[in-house]
């Protein structure tokens, strides 16, 4: 397949290709860290982890729309406005669903997962009677559009960057939160140990909602992000739904650096496995070949607890 | 306590007596035959659910790939009823005429080998239960021997539902794609699309459901069906007593697809196609909500799950075609928050009171039917 | 609110009044502007099949998803024919009767379809069915029409090999969106290289069989063809392989979700359709979804269709301030949402032609039926069921909408089974 090609095209052509599979990367990270945090810390299985990435995409929107009707002139900074209004939404959202729903759940992970259905079901509605069946587009500023080109032949997608710079960024941040923070100090210590916490004073229940709160919330940026690359409708957050469990899973679910550690081996693998083959057969490889692995060593990549 | 006992206690029977009723009598003396086709659909659910309550509730298994073995149990079928509906006088305008239609736009010049097997029938059948069996078998030996459970073995399930219904729609030479096998006419010669046949086709699936009904019963009322109960709650209390606990999840997961197989068997026969959309993640979770509706506990709430959701959704999108989604997510909402046990909670809380005290009139020696059969068994240890 | 538009104070009224009566032309004289008195035709002779017939109302049904995955797409095909209905009421109805309409909803489910179709023809006794957008819905509802007798028309621009007697197709077959767009192509731009690329499902892949032994007819190159699941959304790879292998047209289906995420991610690897360096062509992105995709990032594209909303001529100016004035001024239409408009006119055609509303009639009466108030200009029912229709190439501007850059100077003869590209 690589006949009457010279060296130094194929070479831009790896180079891109390997680039394309850090943006692949960036993009699951983002996907997979707020429900790292949920299913991973807390043990709750967030089925509408995709609809609260794309509250994050609507809230992009509206800003959008909002900034080029009053505020053009400063039109090429609202993205990171975007963000963080985002953020701050889908993690409202998320304490609330919390304070409503999963806090009756804790102790049954399973039935959290028919719950959040639901509520994915009633989000999709919400989106749908509220922002209309069809995709909104969302006007991204021009300085965020376009390519960088290196050589003749590489180019590096702008925007593309700036996922990946958004993933380090956050990646980097809940790390701090989780591994520096008191927050985080609690967090792992109502995890691993309900009772204990609460009897050394920590508020367990403030600390679970405050949790998934920045779960979802995290999401939500990711969503924000996700509109310079994919559709905002009412359904696009179920794409994306098996993917992130999957890189979630095969990370182990409790290490955050095993969700990032997956979600580097999949996505490489994947951007690989598409140049060699057809879409299709490189999902359906990919997919397999997680699986497979899982079950030869079911804990994940990186795993404390090995066994349900 | 008397779980162990092996016959059907006065409630039970009872319950199998109104189900019996409601299914061969009312049903199809009340409905029209456009609306009993549709309850033979919905009963072809009940089917899964079935096999969940016995993976779900009484094992603690809980499968979000339960469309993959309805799927290929529906797709065996389907790929029979084609072949039959192929005929070379039938696809005389293709260029390779006595293949399927798909296959001749998707320019096969022949019939792949794996279909060949199902030009008989008998094959047919055996493929409908034992390919999905075989299926479930691989996926358990492969996962409960190596002790994957609870969330991780749901997870992985629908990875498996994710990368068959891409195989399906990718390989669309083989298999129809995305618009599934269609088209199907008659089976053994017999027309499957009159008003008799669908009659016809009713009961068959009623029988069948009954068949599935019992030996799930039986499952439970055995020893292996307390054992299920016993590693749900306490897994390595069992193991500690010396039995192989996966031997006993890899059987029940089997059962439960082969019972799925069956439902998507008779889906293929009653609605007449089948296609890719009955095999992906959200059929799937549906699958399971009408179990959890039903009552994850009891066999009888599951049919009454499959029965009362699906009639739910069809109700709710002709009346409300733009807000049924809405009545969906808080029926999947209120059914884990407020009625965990399901229909049969309901039931065993408000109604079995007053059976049992009707029953023991009716028998006044007998100590049978204890009103908190379901309630008792039915506290997860998740 | 059409009533409004007719009885405006512009100088509009005399000639929308003609353009609305177009489709009744065949049959109603000049003299019953209002169309066709129910008295002339009784009852029980335009109706010998129990269908949903009064002496003042005829019940036909819309048979789309608005829930689901699909709701995106279908959305405006709904309006489209509400907007027709409402609008052949106002003139008076088919054989004097008003026209009501009972919706379903399929949900993107195809049995629901099955379903919802079987209830509209048994239960409902309606006498037409408007509905369906993709194959495996229309496939799902295909026996159910044959059986029960129904008649079904389809919007959707689709891959072919299909000919029912009890649908009529308002879309393009294959052949009538793909042949005439890459001749095209390669008589002004030179174009030698293909690369094709889709959606992996069955629309894509029987076009691109097409275009592909089109291509091979004309002696010309495909470097390369590719298929992603439906919903992918990262493109990098596909994006990769084109630039290594530098076609001179990139030929892409790719459908839904996907689409936006294809060209977002066109626009940011740095290649740029107004340079045409590789110029793009397609059959699958129609004013409603660049919507979602945003102009700026398909701007250059040339897609092949039969309609776009630009068309200059009087029917389209008309149909486009009617459909904005029913559903609001920021509304699109895509080549689907106006062959769906066409449905119910042709249907008032025919029921017309044929004198009656029975099924048989009407499948009799519907070959040769013309429209020449259709907004894509003057249509045609072939015997094969599927429109006479132009194909036209436009070219994807900012703001969203498509400059029409070249139209076929015939209509395009449908041909669902097309000798030599199977």
């Amino acid at each position: 397949m690589f006949d009457g090609y010279t060296m130094s095209e194929l070479g831009a052509i790896f180079a891109m290709q390997g680039f394309a599979g850090l943006i692949l990367f960036s993009v699951f990270v983002l996907m997979a860290l707020g429900l790292a945090i949920i299913f991973g810390q807390m043990g709750v299985i967030n089925m509408a982890h995709g609809e609260f990435m794309i509250l994050g995409a609507y809230v992009t929107y509206l800003c959008s729309t909002f900034f080029e009707t009053y505020l053009p002139s400063i039109f090429g900074i609202y993205f990171f406005i975007a963000m963080i209004l985002a953020f701050l939404a889908s993690g409202a959202l998320g304490m609330l669903v919390e304070w409503g729903l999963i806090r009756h759940l804790y102790r049954r992970p399973l039935d959290t997962l028919l719950a959040t259905w639901g509520l994915s079901l009633i989000l999709q509605q919400t989106y749908r009677s509220v922002f209309g069946a069809r995709e909104v587009g969302v006007t991204i500023p021009n300085w965020m559009l376009g390519s960088l080109p290196l050589t003749d032949m590489i180019e590096v997608p702008i925007n593309g960057l700036f996922v990946m710079a958004l993933a380090v960024s956050i990646a980097a941040a809940v790390y701090v939160m989780i591994f520096r923070s008191k927050w985080g100090r609690q967090v792992r210590a109502v995890t691993q140990n309900r009772v204990m916490a609460g009897a050394v004073g920590i508020n367990t229940e403030r600390t679970d909602r405050l949790t998934f709160g920045i779960g979802c919330g995290v999401a939500g940026v990711a969503g924000a992000a996700f509109t310079m690359i994919g559709s905002t409708g009412p359904t696009a957050g179920q794409l994306y739904i098996v993917d992130t469990f999957l890189v979630v899973v095969f990370g182990g679910a409790a290490s955050l650096l095993g969700t990032i550690a997956s979600a580097f081996s999949i996505s490489q693998a994947q951007s690989i496995m598409e140049f060699f083959l057809s879409g299709s057969m490189a999902k359906v490889l990919t997919l397999l070949v997680v699986v497979g692995i899982l079950m030869l060593r079911p804990q994940g990549l990186f795993a404390l607890k090995v066994r349900k | 306590m008397r779980a162990g006992t092996k016959i059907l206690t006065p409630a039970e029977i009872l319950g199998f007596v109104v189900l019996a009723l409601l299914i061969f009598a009312v049903f199809p003396i009340a409905l029209d035959i456009f609306r009993l086709n549709l309850v033979g659909k919905y009963l072809t659910y009940a089917f899964v659910a079935i096999g969940l309550v016995l993976c779900w509730g009484a094992g603690g298994i809980l499968s979000l790939g339960q469309g993959v073995f309805f799927g290929l149990g529906g797709y065996c079928m389907a790929m029979f009823l084609k072949l039959e509906a192929s005929t070379p006088e039938a696809t005389a305008i293709q260029s390779t005429p006595g293949i399927p239609d798909f296959m001749d736009w998707n320019q096969l010049t022949a019939l792949p080998i794996w279909w060949e097997p199902f030009n008989s029938f008998a094959f047919t059948l055996f493929a409908v239960v034992a390919v999905p069996t075989a299926f479930a078998f691989l996926i358990g030996l492969a996962m409960f021997k190596r002790r994957v459970g609870g969330v991780y073995f749901a997870i992985i399930t629908q990875a498996f539902a994710a990368i068959l219904t891409i195989l399906i729609i990718g390989r669309q030479g083989y298999t129809g794609g995305v618009n599934g096998i269609t088209d199907l006419r008659t089976l053994l010669g017999w027309d499957i699309r009159t008003d008799d046949a669908k009659y016809v086709l009713y009961f068959v699936n009623g029988v069948l459901l009954f068949v599935c009904l019992f030996a799930a019963m039986a499952i439970k009322k055995s020893k292996l069906g307390r054992l299920l109960i016993a590693l749900r709650d306490q897994e390595d209390r069992v193991r500690f007593s010396g039995y192989d606990v996966a031997n006993f999840k890899i059987f029940v997961f089997c059962v439960g697809a082969a019972m799925a197989a069956v439902g998507g068997a008779m889906f293929t026969l009653q609605v007449g196609f089948m296609s890719p959309s009955f095999v992906g993640i959200v059929p799937s979770i549906e699958m399971v909500i009408f179990c959890a509706v039903g009552g994850r506990h009891s066999i009888l709430g599951a049919v009454y799950g499959a029965l009362l959701v699906n009639w739910a959704k069809t109700t709710f999108s002709e009346a409300f075609p733009e807000l049924w989604l809405f009545a969906m997510g808080a029926l999947f909402i209120s059914v884990v928050l407020l009625f965990p046990n399901g229909l049969a909670g309901l039931y065993a809380t408000y109604v079995a009171p007053n059976v049992d005290t009707l029953i023991n009139r009716l028998r006044p020696n007998s100590r049978a039917g204890t009103p908190k059969d379901i309630v008792a068994q039915g506290s997860p240890a998740e | 609110m059409t009533k409004n538009t007719r009885n405006g104070p512009s100088g509009l009224n005399a000639s929308r009044r003609q353009v609305l009566l177009g489709g009744a032309a065949l049959t109603a004289s000049l003299f019953a502007p209002n169309g066709l008195l129910a008295a002339d035709y009784p009852t029980d002779q335009v109706n010998t099949t129990g269908l949903a017939v009064t002496d003042d109302t005829v019940t036909i049904g819309i048979l789309h998803s608005v829930t689901g995955t699909m709701a995106i797409s279908e959305t405006g095909s709904v309006q489209a024919e509400k907007l027709a209905i409402s609008q052949i009421n106002d003139m008076g109805g088919v054989l004097g009767r008003k026209i009501d309409f009972i919706q379903e909803d399929g949900a993107s489910d195809w049995p629901t379809f099955a379903e919802k179709a079987k209830k509209l023809l048994v239960n409902d006794k309606v006498a037409s069915v408007m509905g369906c957008w993709t194959s495996a819905s229309r496939k799902a509802v295909l026996p159910v029409f044959e059986q029960y007798n129904g008649f079904l028309y389809y919007p959707t621009f689709y891959e072919g090999l299909e000919q029912s007697p009890n649908v009529i197709y308002t879309g393009q077959e294959a052949t009538q969106q793909i042949i005439a767009g890459i001749d095209w192509v390669v008589q002004n731009h030179g174009a030698e290289k293909f690369y094709l690329l889709g959606s992996d499902y069955i629309w894509p892949r029987t076009s691109n069989k097409i275009a592909r032994k089109h291509i091979d007819k004309l002696g010309l190159k495909v470097v390369g063809e590719e298929y992603y699941p439906l919903g992918h959304t990262q493109f990098n790879s596909v994006i990769n392989k084109i630039k290594l292998r530098k076609p001179d047209v990139i030929y892409a289906i790719v459908v839904g979700g996907s689409n936006v995420a294809f060209y977002k991610q066109l626009k940011a690897a740095g290649i740029d359709m107004t340079a045409e360096d590789p110029m793009l062509l397609t059959i699958s992105v129609t004013e409603d979804e660049i919507r979602g995709i945003g102009g700026e990032n398909i701007v250059g594209a040339y897609a092949a269709m039969k309609y776009f909303q630009s068309l200059d001529n009087k029917n389209n100016v008309e149909f486009v301030a009617a459909f904005k004035e029913m559903w609001g001024e920021d509304m699109v239409i895509g080549d689907v949402t106006q062959a769906a408009y066409l449905g119910p006119w042709l249907w008032k055609a025919a029921c017309e032609k044929a004198g009656s509303f029975d099924v048989d009639k009407i499948r009799e009466a519907s070959p040769g039926i013309e429209l020449h108030t259709a907004p894509e200009g003057y249509v045609r029912i072939h015997e094969n069921h599927h429109l006479w229709s132009k194909t036209r190439i436009g070219r994807a501007r900012l703001d969203g909408q498509y400059d029409v850059v070249y139209e076929t100077a015939e209509l395009m003869e449908p041909d669902p089974f097309p000798e030599g590209y199977q």
